[in-house]
């Protein structure tokens, strides 16, 4: 028994030192907090207009619809799948609500509802051809990626619909005092989103099915339902994205939020929800939607040619990152 | 002594197509016991496990639980009748805290707005873990420290704890020492006599003799899918118990002065 009271001593030393090395990671992805924080001094030296209450507001109303989709993704990465289709959806519910305002005189708040549960139902296609027929959630999005893009083109023909009551531009234009709607409609979002991953039962089971699934499953979770159930809520959130995106072009077009994914999915990554599945915190993938907003907004003010924006955005998604991954080493 | 049986398996029989992978195996398990079932690959351990953690189904046979028949369909049945399973490596999730890892499947939440909301008791669970923690003996300074932060003695006293907290009549080990640092076995086989001392009944499989001799009080042997033998662990030695495993062609004991083959057990 002599043994057993040395490896207790032991255990207690080297769990120390593992108590020591998570302070050392305590403060998770505090590389893009510094980098967030570099990007906005950096835009205030150099131009006079970006430091200001109104440029705020714009950038915010700016990354909304982004940022509500952002959320969505990352329940869906968090739980170790990913979804491309976001854009498609995006461009779908804002075509079914603009259809359905224009030519079947639906009141406007259901219209914007049916494309948003239009949404929905692709999420529910997405996490049923994932988790029952058992394809791979990027090849399954890659493929409803272009069938809900299409569909989106013949629901309008290839035309753009416009001509909807006034009040079809509320949700996308309007303001509550001096707070954009769609910032509104963001800002609730991430409350709601960061109670569901930190406090409810439903979000540390996310946590657990990305991390682990067979652990997951061994505990009883009922895998299948949370993966569904997160693609069925992005799909929902890009129908919301979708909604405020066609009030604020007061206009149903097919075309729109092409590649709006892939922003979505450098918010994500940015705020340091790793593509493995099982990790990252809500207000870091929300630092990463202001990061891509805040580049933006600030390359328009110095008048960056748009090829060069897309070299920088690219850039600074890879260096934020690797001061992350730097970190860690 | 007239011990009360816990778990009692009655003639089953397993194939795999053509491949008997049990042939009509019986075992009772008694109550407060730690019986060791031990056997080389390819005997049955572990498919005999989990048809009692009802992972797998037998062909033929049945199993009682305190007397009373039993079909698990999943795992999940098996968990609710209070059988527990902790296999190798599987049982943590990394990105998890130990409190959540402990609570993982069962979380103590309070319902807000008549049920339509469960919030999760975050003190109330880390309180709770740190009880159980305590009860067995286990040191871990942060109950907040994600699991991937600790050592491979802790994760698996973790696991075992979550079994033992949560696993009202059996806990099943499958080769709980096999990963760990060698100080480390100690505390693992430590807390196994701990749980047995906290009412439960515990089946381990080890490859590892040494490690089963020093908390099994029963052994039961397969070989080939069938039960060869069952012993009281302080009836027995390591040198018999090899003899049964490997159906006593490898081994001879050098007492009489005949040849004597080493064997790794």
């Amino acid at each position: 028994m002599k043994n057993n009271k040395q490896a207790f001593s032991g255990l207690k030393k080297e769990a120390s030192s593992a108590s020591l090395s998570k302070k050392f990671f305590a403060v998770e992805n505090i590389g893009i907090y510094i980098f967030l924080t570099m990007l906005i001094i950096f835009f205030s030296v150099m131009t006079n207009a970006f430091l200001t209450f109104s440029n705020f507001i714009v950038i915010l109303r700016q990354v909304s619809i982004i940022g509500i989709a952002a959320f969505g993704q990352a329940l869906v990465v968090i739980s170790g799948g990913i979804d491309l289709s976001v854009g498609s959806i995006v461009a779908l519910s804002g075509v079914i609500a603009a259809s359905l305002t224009n030519f079947f005189g639906v009141p406007i708040p259901l219209a914007f509802l049916i494309g948003i549960m239009a949404g929905g139902v692709c999420g529910l296609a997405n996490g049923v051809l994932a988790t029952k027929v058992k394809i791979p959630p990027i090849i399954v999005t890659l493929g409803t990626l272009t069938i809900i893009r299409g569909l989106a083109f013949i629901i309008v023909g290839g035309h753009t619909v416009f001509g909807m009551p006034e009040s079809y531009r509320v949700l996308g234009r309007g303001y509550v005092g001096f707070i954009p709607i769609p910032v509104l409609i963001m800002i609730v979002f991430f409350i709601l989103f960061f109670i569901v991953l930190n406090n409810l039962n439903f979000g540390r089971h996310i946590y657990a099915t990305g991390s682990n699934e067979e652990a997951a499953l061994i505990s009883g979770l009922n895998v299948v339902k949370i993966k569904t159930m997160v693609f069925v809520i992005s799909g929902l959130m890009a129908g919301i994205g979708g909604a405020i995106l066609s009030s604020r072009l007061d206009s149903g077009q097919a075309a729109t939020a092409q590649g709006l994914e892939l922003d979505v999915l450098t918010a994500v990554v940015l705020g340091g929800v790793s593509i493995a599945g099982g990790k990252g915190r809500l207000e870091s993938v929300f630092v990463g939607v202001l990061i891509i907003g805040i580049l933006a907004n600030g390359m328009v003010l110095l008048n960056v040619q748009h090829f060069y924006q897309l070299v920088i955005k690219g850039a600074v998604l890879l260096l934020a990152v690797s001061l992350d991954v730097l970190k860690k080493k | 002594m007239g011990k009360e049986v816990i778990l009692s398996l009655k003639n089953i029989t397993k194939k795999f197509g053509a491949l008997v992978a049990l042939d009509d195996v019986s075992l009772d398990l008694y109550k407060n016991e730690v019986l060791a079932l031990v056997g080389d690959n390819g005997a049955g351990k572990s498919t005999l496990i989990k048809i009692i953690s009802g992972a797998i189904i037998q062909n033929r046979g049945e199993i009682y639980l305190k007397g009373r028949k039993v079909d698990f369909a999943s795992p999940i049945e098996a968990k609710r009748a209070g059988i527990e399973t902790v296999y190798q490596d599987l049982a943590l999730v990394d990105s998890l805290n130990v409190a959540n890892n402990l609570f993982l499947g069962r979380e103590e939440k309070v319902s807000v707005l008549g049920g339509t909301l469960k919030f999760l008791r975050h003190r109330y669970m880390e309180k709770r873990s740190k009880e159980i923690l305590d009860t067995l003996g286990i040191t871990i300074p942060n109950i907040r420290e994600q699991v991937k932060f600790l050592s491979g003695g802790q994760r698996q006293s973790i696991a075992v704890a979550k079994a033992a907290a949560f696993g009202k009549n059996i806990i099943i080990l499958d080769e709980p020492t096999a990963a760990l640092a060698v100080k480390e076995v100690g505390h693992i086989l430590e807390l196994v006599k701990k749980c047995k001392e906290e009412g439960i009944s515990i089946i381990i499989i080890t490859h590892n003799l040494e490690h089963a001799f020093m908390v099994a009080d029963r052994f039961a042997v397969l070989r080939v899918g069938k039960k060869v033998g069952e012993r009281l662990a302080e009836d027995t030695d390591i040198d018999e118990i090899v003899k049964l495993i490997t159906g006593g062609t490898l081994v001879k004991n050098g007492k009489d002065g005949s040849e004597r083959k080493i064997v790794n057990a």
